[in-house]
């Protein structure tokens, strides 16, 4: 290794009759290397190690517990193409993480700005709103299981508020029954947006607000030329988290409807759990785990492409 | 911060009307909780002789007690062993510039994209091998993996920001690499070590997926997996299920309002990185 001149430098400001030993001067330089080893062994052995041993199930017909089981290629992929439960299920999946990253960002956006104006009860709304954000999601789920029934609390309100031809069975009903998933989940994390906006919004220095202000831009001309490009790195945070989020969605769809009523909300998540748990199809269901696993890398490497662009292009 | 006009008076009450949306689920949930299962009056109207016997009756038949004890043991172990393997690991990460660093650095960061039901399938069969399943320790081990990534994520990001000196003092002054992580480099983390701590927390008590797959069958359940099981059992009534709701997220609530600053903060700041 060869050294830049100045790396020496620092050497002429110590007595010159005390030479540093080598050894310390690589010792600060680097902290060992084996300090990484506990959590790389456990992430091996959870993460690294099942997910190589995924894929390679994912070409065979395991059922999960007969120790003899077969090499059959392709055959899993091309199955799901031919079932219009799998087809469908990826399907759903996208359908929901994309209005839930929409709707979830554009109302977190606007509750973010709302709570970072001069509004008295701001303080109170922060804590307040994201509050649905930390509970349970499952519990959270049961919740609105019981709020979108026939004679639930939605249609009761409906009810009570005149508009009683917007009732009816939220979760029963085949063409409502995904929109209610979306509305559910947006309604638990539109407040974890608004957290991450808010940050962003913070760090908004408040003389250029003011400096644009004064040269008589409106509040609109003013978000959008002096609060949006430097939220970009919150958006980015944002959008990766709700789709990723939208993508592996499981506890919310198990608890709401089931994947019903028929498959109408059945997302790859609720499939894999009942093709390996209830049907025993442990080598299809981990080639649905793979498809899964693709979509979510395509989603984030493009995401991630495109926003850390836009965010360059911001700042 | 602007004065204080009739617009921003407008702009109050439309908060307070969506804060008023957001609560009303919540404001249900209790209302139903705390009435007699004779009364069949409508969701939305209040609870005329408001009870406390559902909680009691949720309490025992849904055996929540032991649920909240899992979970507990769970939740603490396993963020006590991924916060102490993940700032350790970090320093190096964050610190060493050859390339097997940046390398496995990008290795455990792969671990943020994979979901968690490509490696969950392929090691339950690896932890029912080990006799775990059915056991709390499986669920530790578990989380004690999967939220590596993200943790040392959070770590590598807080520690390239630090500045390196005093580190380097500690370790010219003759501690062991070790000692200077304990004494040096571990109390500076302290800020990310809140969020980090928080982030996992949140994540590993919520989880329902992988408890639903370990423990399936066993008693030992945690607390979401004991609620699906309590709505399965007992599906048309609700005023008992929605008491077993209450008293499930009561310990989440209860911390959440002891710590919201922190927790907030913790959760805009460590995603941003």
């Amino acid at each position: 290794m060869t050294l830049a001149p100045n790396e020496h430098l620092p050497d002429q400001d110590r007595p010159p009759d005390v030479e540093p030993p080598p050894r310390v001067r690589r010792a600060r330089a680097m902290p060992p290397w084996w300090f990484a080893l506990p959590a790389l062994v456990l992430f091996a052995f959870v993460v690294l190690v099942p997910s190589i041993r995924g894929v390679y199930y994912a070409f065979t017909d395991w059922d999960g517990l007969d120790p003899s089981f077969s090499f059959v290629g392709l055959d899993n992929f091309a199955d799901m193409v031919r079932d219009p439960d799998a087809v469908q299920a990826i399907r759903h999946t996208l359908l929901i993480a994309v209005s839930i990253t929409v709707i979830q960002n554009a109302l977190g956006l606007l509750l973010a700005l709302g709570v970072n104006s001069a509004i008295k009860s701001r303080n109170l709304l922060r804590v307040f709103l994201f509050a649905p954000a930390v509970i349970t999601p499952i519990v959270t789920a049961y919740l609105w299981r019981n709020l979108l029934s026939p004679d639930g609390a939605v249609n009761s309100l409906l009810g009570a508020v005149g508009l009683d031809g917007w009732r009816q069975d939220w979760l029963g009903s085949p063409q409502v029954a995904l929109w209610s998933v979306v509305g559910v989940i947006v309604w638990q994390f539109a407040g974890y947006s608004m957290v991450i906006f808010l940050a962003g919004l913070q760090s908004v220095p408040k003389e250029v607000h003011e400096a644009a202000a004064i040269d008589g831009a409106g509040p609109v001309r003013r978000f959008w030329s002096v609060t949006r490009p430097l939220l970009a790195p919150a958006l980015t945070i944002n959008l990766m988290l709700s789709i990723i989020g939208g993508i592996k969605l499981f506890d919310q769809v198990y608890a709401l409807t089931g994947g019903g009523p028929g498959h109408a909300t059945d997302t790859i998540s609720t499939l894999i759990y009942k093709d390996a748990f209830t049907l025993g199809e442990f080598g299809y269901s981990i080639a649905l785990a793979v498809v899964l696993t693709i979509i979510v890398a395509v989603v984030s490497a493009g995401q991630y492409l495109v926003l850390s662009r836009n965010e360059r292009a911001a700042s | 911060m602007s004065r204080y006009r009739p617009r921003t008076l407008a702009l109050e009450l439309a908060m307070i009307a969506a804060a008023l949306f957001v609560g009303f689920p919540v404001y249900v949930l209790v209302n139903l909780a705390v009435r007699p299962a004779s009364d069949t009056s409508s969701p939305i109207s209040p609870t005329t002789s408001p009870t406390l016997d559902n909680f009691s009756q949720a309490w025992q038949q849904g055996s929540l007690g032991g649920a909240l004890g899992n979970s507990v043991l769970v939740t603490v172990c396993s963020v006590a062993v991924v916060l102490a393997v993940s700032s350790l690991a970090a320093y190096p990460l964050a610190r060493v510039t050859a390339r097997w660093s940046r390398g496995t650095y990008l290795l455990v960061l792969l671990g943020l994209v994979l979901p968690f039901q490509l490696a969950s399938l392929p090691l339950y069969q690896t932890m029912r091998d080990l006799g775990l399943l059915g056991t709390p320790w499986a669920l530790v081990l578990f989380y004690s993996g999967l939220q590596v990534p993200f943790t040392v994520f959070l770590y590598v990001g807080f520690l390239r920001a630090l500045p390196r000196d005093f580190e380097d003092a500690a370790l010219i002054d003759g501690c062991t690499p070790l000692q200077g992580f304990r004494h040096v480099v571990l109390p500076m983390l302290k800020p990310i070590t809140v969020t980090a701590l928080v982030l996992n927390t949140v994540a590993i008590w919520n989880d329902f997926f992988t408890p639903l797959l370990y423990l399936s069958g066993s008693a030992q359940q945690t607390m979401p997996v004991a609620i699906a099981g309590f709505v399965g059992q007992y599906v048309t009534d609700w005023n008992l299920i929605f008491a077993a709701l209450v008293i499930s997220i009561l310990p989440v609530l209860l911390v959440y309002f002891l710590l919201q600053r922190s927790i907030i903060n913790g959760f805009a700041g460590g995603l941003k990185g």
